[in-house]
């Protein structure tokens, strides 16, 4: 068991905690910096979805995770990233300038939504946002002019700093690009959790009455956390489009909503370990099943038949396992086994338990 | 005259939402949980229904497959509370919802395994059946939707309202804990309702099957029938059932009056309206916490 | 001039008068219990310091300020603190994420300040960190530092709330039934805590509290309350031998 002795107050507010954590981090950094000379040109492709999907499952987890606001309609605002990055580059907007533009319009959005969904708890907010992301789809069609309505929109290759990138043509380039936003966000979000804005988060989560009590302006903080969260899901929803290379309105439907927030609810919410787990399942889930299905149709003879829904039917079963059986997610069950070894032998049961509460009516807030 | 038809249309279509409006209020007045696999509740209560009398399938008579899919949904309803939901006890609502929209997959991917993809009808002996009235020509369909609907709301309000169980069941969804002190049997209580729910959704599902199709992907008219609810008010029986009424209402007539594209926007116009200005729904609730 | 001034405030909630034309008020540096039985309205008067309800008429002033005028939020910036009756802390958080939840009204920092994690936001951090480690130190709570809240015992959380609150750096800190639930052991602690709170740190107390012990113990003066409205005010002794007192607590003697 390593036991760290602290003797700095540096120690705790530093975000690693010795040097032997540092350079694990190190070491996964540099190994996911070469994968393009380790992976194949699908395999890359694939990877790159899933730091998609992390970086909007880190937007969604600052909303969900650490506010503890859940949105049923975040899909929502990776439309408007998408359409707003794409609409600026048409306009002749550089990529260094427009790809951060459509986060911050998107953020400003999500912030102007945070206003009347200030006074939504719970249930209310979740409808409240799907209902959103269901009309979401008729706005793009009834935007036809800007956004290409059904017919939808191409986005080709664009140019940074000289070099032309390009998710088919250039994909180590696309890959180390997507690598280098999703780092930024998560150091950016380390950040936050670690200073006074996080923790307030963390407090209008946990009780609004005693946030209030300790000068933690509610509405503010929501409005923020509504505004930052959206502005991430807009960069993710921005490289959706590049990865996906068309779109239309039909993209970002409903489902993708309630895929990104069962995806961080698997993962482990409140934690960013838990995004990028969440989104390792999400986006290996499809390859792992036809990998199965194969060797299940090769087993018994059988034809290889598309099963419909049978992702989404697995990926369902995967979530209720975990949230009745690990509430915490992935990164809760990791923390465990990890506890378990560094402890070993003296790991006990009820190490993570925590007290029950009986439940209150919500009702009452 | 033609308003007139649409509006009847509408009711029907409305009593529909209703119903699995009504499972949405019935398990979240009792049990403070939201079940948003009403919807693939209702979607399975119409297969059940099809695969016991349809020809291609078992062809029971309709009026003897009627209470045995009832009953099978009422059974699961149970079985569900008793394996999954009971496990949530004291967890939070939003992990109930999460864990009910991947319910909702479950139930869609298993039902799409067992009865396909193809949009099926129910075979039933109202079918192609109508009634004119005062120069309107009515479905036979049409009004005995509407008027189960009505009975069902209307029964299961006094039963809330009026008898001691029902009061019972307020009880136990406003606290938990306190409740069961009082010796209310909290777990049978949850237990009961979520077989309630059930069977209200085979109701609904059997009423749509045989005004329309049915397909896997039907269960996800339990978004509207939520948005519903939540107009309605969350938490009223008849606040679920107007509400309903007013989305499958609004539908024909927005498409009318308005734009083609329109019927499907309304309901969630309408929706997010309402909670912006009144974001408890129309009867609320909520209270501020007392600390 | 009085720290706090609770004057002529009055609430009700629909035909019930939780508050009844209430005034008192609180000098620098004393301690200060309201005493009274259940449903008196006692935690009523610190949810209207914490302006969580509107008085329905009244007014509110603490250090000159007119309480009336700010958000709930408001009220911790002029120096305000509180614990709560029934436990309010972050659940899923540390010890240590919960006291520094409480720094949040020094907090100079910006958004960009803090993404960036910019110098300036590292000395907050190591300032509010070692304001925290005083409190931490005053408390005995060295041992749950890095703990969750969720794994606690009762005792415990009782402390850190009072921790919380005191590392606002408060002027006022108001304590809602410290003693509620704790052992005879740590109602003693709380004791020479509240003692030292007042003397060593020079922070006013305003506290809720049943525990009769406690409340001679520690307060200069004692407020008594039945059905929202003054009963009696005066120093312990006086309000516990004061004959209405005596009636709303033990019935009218025949």
């Amino acid at each position: 068991m390593r036991i760290v002795f602290k003797t700095d107050y540096m120690q705790d507010i530093r975000p690693w905690k010795d040097g032997y954590q540092l350079s694990l981090y190190l070491i996964l950094l540099a190994v996911v910096f070469a994968a393009p000379w380790i992976l194949d040109v699908f395999y890359l492709g694939e990877l790159t979805n899933v730091l998609i999907w992390a970086i909007a499952g880190m937007g969604l987890m600052v909303l969900t995770g650490h506010t503890g606001q859940a949105s049923l309609g975040h899909a929502a605002f990776l439309a408007f990233g998408c359409y707003s990055n794409v609409i600026l580059l048409e306009a002749g907007v550089p990529f260094i300038l427009a790809f951060p533009l459509a986060g911050v319009i998107t953020g400003i959005i999500g912030a102007l939504v945070a206003i009347p969904a200030l006074r939504l708890h719970g249930i209310y907010l979740a409808i409240f946002t799907l209902a959103m992301s269901i009309l979401v789809d008729d706005i793009i069609v009834l935007t036809e002019p800007w956004s290409g309505g059904v017919s939808g929109k191409y986005i080709a290759g664009i140019d940074l700093f000289g070099l032309s990138i390009d998710r088919w043509g250039t994909p180590m380039l696309f890959y180390w690009l997507v690598l280098a936003v999703t780092v930024i966000v998560a150091l950016g979000y380390i950040n936050l959790l670690r200073s006074p804005l996080g923790r307030s988060f963390i407090a209008v989560r946990d009780s609004e009455v005693s946030a209030q009590a300790m000068g933690v302006d509610i509405a503010r903080t929501k409005t923020i956390s509504f505004g930052l969260s959206c502005m991430v899901t807009g960069w993710a929803g921005a490289f959706m489009g590049m990865f996906a290379g068309a779109f239309n309105n039909e993209t970002f439907s409903v489902v993708i909503s309630i895929e990104l927030l069962m995806m961080i609810v698997i993962g482990g919410l409140g934690s960013i370990h838990g995004a990028f787990f969440g989104a390792i399942v999400i986006g290996f889930l499809p390859q792992f099943l036809s990998i199965a299905k194969e060797y299940v149709g090769a087993l018994f003879g059988g034809s290889t038949v598309a099963i419909p829904g049978l992702e989404f039917g697995i990926f369902g079963m995967i979530l209720i396992a975990f949230i009745l059986f690990e509430p915490m997610g992935i990164y809760g069950r990791w923390l465990k086994i990890r506890t378990f070894f560094e402890l070993f032998p003296f790991y006990r049961k009820d190490m993570f338990k925590r007290q029950k509460s009986y439940l209150k009516t919500e009702r009452l807030r | 005259m033609d308003n007139v038809q649409l509006l009847i249309s509408g009711l029907a279509n409305g009593c529909v939402y209703g119903l699995i409006a009504l499972g949405f209020v019935l398990i979240y007045k009792a049990t403070e949980a939201v079940n948003f696999a009403q919807g693939d509740f209702m979607m399975l209560g119409a297969f059940v229904t099809i695969g016991l009398t349809n020809t291609e399938y078992m062809g029971l008579p309709f009026w003897m497959a009627l209470p045995i899919s009832i009953g099978i949904m009422a059974g699961l309803g149970y079985l569900l509370d008793r394996l999954v939901i009971r496990r949530m006890f004291g967890q939070s609502q939003t992990a109930v919802v999460i864990l009910t929209i991947a319910l909702g997959f479950v139930i869609r991917f298993v039902a799409g395994l067992i009865w396909g993809h193809e949009p099926q009808t129910l075979q039933n002996p109202l079918a192609g059946r109508e009634i004119s009235f005062g120069g309107l020509v009515l479905g036979m369909e049409d009004v005995a939707v509407i008027v189960v609907t009505v009975l069902l709301t209307g029964s299961l309000f006094l039963f809330f309202s009026r008898t001691k169980l029902g009061l019972a069941m307020q009880g136990a969804s406003q606290n938990q804990l306190a409740a069961y002190y009082m010796g209310i049997p909290v777990k049978r209580v949850q237990g009961f309702i979520w077989a309630l729910a059930g069977a209200v959704a085979a109701i609904a599902g059997i009423l749509f099957a045989a005004k329309g199709s049915v397909d896997p992907s039907t269960g996800l008219l339990g978004i509207k029938a939520f948005a519903a609810a939540v107009i309605g008010g969350f938490g009223s029986l008849p606040g679920a059932l107007a509400g309903g009424l007013i989305v499958g209402v609004i539908e024909p007539f927005a498409s009318r009056y308005i734009a083609a594209g329109y019927s499907q926007i309304a309901p969630y116009a309408l929706l997010l309206a309402v909670l912006v200005f009144r974001p408890h729904g129309l009867f609320s609730q909520v209270r501020v916490k007392k600390v | 001039m009085s720290l706090l001034e609770i004057e002529n405030v009055t609430l009700k909630f629909g035909g019930l008068t939780a508050v009844d034309n209430l005034s008192f008020t609180v000098e620098e540096g004393e301690v200060f219990a309201i005493v009274g039985p259940n449903g008196a309205g006692k935690s009523t008067v610190f949810n209207l310091i914490s302006r969580f309800y509107d008085p329905y008429a009244g007014q509110i002033r603490f250090d000159g300020h007119n309480l009336l005028e700010v958000k709930p939020s408001g009220v911790a910036a002029y120096g305000v603190a509180r614990t709560f009756q029934n436990i309010e802390l972050f659940e899923h958080a540390t010890v240590l994420q919960n006291l520094l939840v409480g720094r949040h009204r020094h907090r100079k920092t910006n958004l960009f300040s803090e993404i960036l994690f910019t110098p300036s936001a590292r000395r907050q951090e190591l300032e509010n960190r070692e304001k925290v480690e005083e409190v931490i130190d005053f408390l005995d709570l060295q041992a749950y530092r890095d703990k969750m809240i969720a794994g606690l015992p009762y005792g415990v959380r009782k402390v850190v709330e009072v921790a919380r609150a005191l590392s606002t750096d408060p002027k006022l800190l108001l304590l809602d039934e410290p003693a509620s639930g704790l052992s005879v052991e740590e109602t003693t602690d709380m004791r020479w805590w509240i003692d030292d709170i007042r003397r060593q740190m020079g922070i006013t107390v305003l506290m809720v509290e049943h525990d009769m012990g406690l409340v001679s113990g520690v307060s200069d003066r004692v407020l008594a309350m039945a059905d929202g409205a003054k009963l009696a005010l005066g120093t312990p002794a006086e309000v516990q031998s004061h004959p209405a007192v005596i009636e709303a607590y033990l019935g009218k003697a025949s």
